[in-house]
């Protein structure tokens, strides 16, 4: 039973789940690279980047509530609710919904639409959290439930229909740049950012990880498992109304089928980057790797000309391969 | 001198299953009282109510004279109880010494803004560590860790706070001949430092080598209490099957 001081023992199958994407999403680079050198262009580079910003968004928030071995299904459908929401402040209600000119708008200013739509984001989060945490309903069922009503919600909202047609300062977050790096990519940098450094450096950070790897212990330990896992889907909400803004900004239009099966692409993110769904193990690193990758798959194989009908099929595969990985790292554990 | 604790009437239902029933129990400063008991006999329950797990659903706690309730476990840290769990409370994804400081936390920053002191937190966990004697890696995650080591992590965290009273739920159960010995050895550092310490065991001879008094529970309620000079391993066995109906 000699252990060896100081130096964590190296574990290949461990690497393997927490890198893997990283390594993978390199790899796809060079191979696209080779391949097609109108990949490395930078302005393809850039808008594989831009294109990733919005589901990578929202995978950020989607790793704090897989960390808790939780999930959130009902992304897809908060974000077309928060965009109509923000869209709707922004444009001074349904009557302007079309309308193009400045002039003809009895508008709201933008961040008074930004803020509309991340609270709507946070609300629907805290919504679903208290659910979660004193109904004691499973996050799968309490957030299928959340994918329909959010969508009947925008529905509703909207009366059916598209709100667009906004001011250049509402569409510069979806579309300006600062010097050539379009805003969504910024801000998708600076919540990565923020976020590693809350998981990794903070309390709260740790007391997700603890509630992921062990409720009951962390219970016992005086941390307020009821109060992360609530956290954590007020979380996501944020990003999925941030990421909601920027959407409506990038289209200059809201509407209620915006984000359909959005929650395959940020789960998929997430598990491909390395968080394992049984909670407690994985990084925004990963998870920005994972995003990338998806991203990077999808642009390396259109400019192949490969089917879109086959990109599907391709990531699928991907995710479960993933999730395989994830499995017989936990399997080792239960020794 | 006031007792440090004073459990009276002590009652707790889960449903129809009356797991306690009213059940006395006074604990003297420094003392190592030995808590015994078949499988369901309550011991584990009345861990629970004492490190506020459970509220009891009659009866009173005394902490020093003074009547206390505790609403969750926090209230119990801090008013000076550490527990020892029998699954030990680990997060196996985590280090030994966040598991260590899980709860309570060494941060540093300024203001509100605090950052997690991982080094810090390593540091006393090296120290803790050593003061137990155990090959223990601050840094190593707890799910590579043997039984011993997993044991270690879990009294060093009750050593964190200068517990009044330390419940140590089947601290032995687990680990190999040679770590008992050891566990014991600090069980009685915690004792001769002014901490009492109950010892829940299914184990005799831990008992008899280190306890001052045994208290054994049958079926929610207390048939022995006495000097461990004054009983056998043969009566307490008794004791606990219910060959011997009181002592």
């Amino acid at each position: 039973m000699s252990s060896n001081p100081g130096r964590p023992r190296f574990d290949a199958v461990d690497f393997a789940a927490q890198y893997a994407a990283f390594i993978f999403l390199i790899l796809l680079v060079i191979g696209f690279a080779i391949l097609q050198p109108n990949f490395l262009n930078p302005f393809n580079l850039l808008n594989v980047l831009r294109q990733v910003s919005i589901s990578g968004l929202i995978a950020i928030g989607m790793t704090f509530v897989i960390l808790t071995a939780g999930i959130d299904l009902s992304v897809g459908s908060l974000v077309a609710l928060c965009g109509l929401a923000g869209a709707y402040v922004a444009k001074g209600g349904l009557d302007s919904r079309f309308a193009i000119g400045a002039a003809e708008q009895a508008g709201n200013p933008v961040w008074m639409a930004t803020g509309v739509a991340i609270l709507v984001g946070m609300g629907a989060g805290a919504v679903q959290g208290l659910a979660i945490t004193r109904l004691r309903v499973p996050p799968f069922v309490v957030t299928l439930g959340g994918l329909s009503a959010w969508r009947g919600a925008a529905l509703l909202l909207s009366d059916g229909g598209p709100i667009s047609g906004f001011t250049p300062d509402y569409t510069w977050w979806g579309q300006g740049r600062i010097w050539t790096i379009p805003v969504p990519v910024i801000l998708f940098a600076v919540a990565a950012i923020l976020a590693h450094v809350v998981l990794r450096y903070t309390r709260f950070g740790l007391h997700v990880y603890a509630v992921g790897g062990n409720a009951a212990a962390a219970t016992l330990n005086t941390v307020s498992t009821r109060r992360i896992v609530f956290s954590v889907y007020v979380i996501v909400g944020f990003f999925c109304g941030l990421a909601a803004f920027i959407l409506s900004a990038r289209l200059n239009s809201a509407e209620a089928v915006a984000g359909l099966g959005l929650e395959l692409d940020v789960i998929a993110a997430v598990v491909i980057g390395g968080t394992s769904l049984f909670g407690g193990v994985g990084t925004i690193f990963g998870t920005v790797s994972g995003a990338l990758l998806i991203g990077v798959l999808r642009n390396g194989l259109v400019l192949l000309n490969v089917s879109s009908f086959v990109q599907q099929i391709v990531i699928g595969v991907i995710l479960v391969l993933a999730v395989a990985v994830d499995q017989a790292a936990m399997s080792r554990k239960g020794r | 001198m006031t007792p440090l604790l004073e459990l009276s009437g002590i009652t707790k239902h889960f449903g129809a299953i009356e797991a306690l029933a009213g059940v006395d129990i006074t604990l003297g400063h420094g003392e190592i009282v030995g808590l015994m008991g078949d499988n369901g006999a309550g011991k584990s329950t009345l861990v629970k109510i004492v490190a506020g797990n459970f509220a009891p659903s009659a009866g009173d706690m005394r902490l020093g004279g003074r009547p206390v309730r505790f609403g969750s476990p926090l209230d119990a840290r801090e008013a000076g109880v550490e527990v020892v769990y029998q699954d030990l409370a680990l997060c196996d994804n985590l280090s030994a010494s966040l598991n260590i400081f899980l709860g309570r936390e060494l941060t540093r920053g300024i203001g509100p803004l605090r950052f997690l002191d991982r080094r810090a937190m390593a540091a006393r966990a090296r120290e803790l560590f050593a003061e137990l004697k155990t090959n223990t890696v601050p840094g190593d995650l707890v799910k590579s860790m043997s039984g011993g080591q997993r044991q270690a992590v879990a009294i060093a965290r009750t050593r964190l706070a200068e517990p009044k009273i330390v419940l140590m739920d089947e601290p032995t159960a687990a680990i190999s001949v040679r770590q008992v010995a050891e566990v014991l050895e600090l069980i009685r550092t915690l004792s001769r430092a002014g901490h009492t310490v109950v010892l829940i065991s299914h184990r005799m001879p831990d008992v008899f080598s280190i306890c001052d008094r045994v208290i054994v529970l049958r079926r929610g309620t207390k048939v022995a209490d006495k000097p461990v000079s004054a009983t056998s391993p043969e009566e307490v066995t008794g004791l606990i099957t219910g060959a011997i109906e009181a002592a």
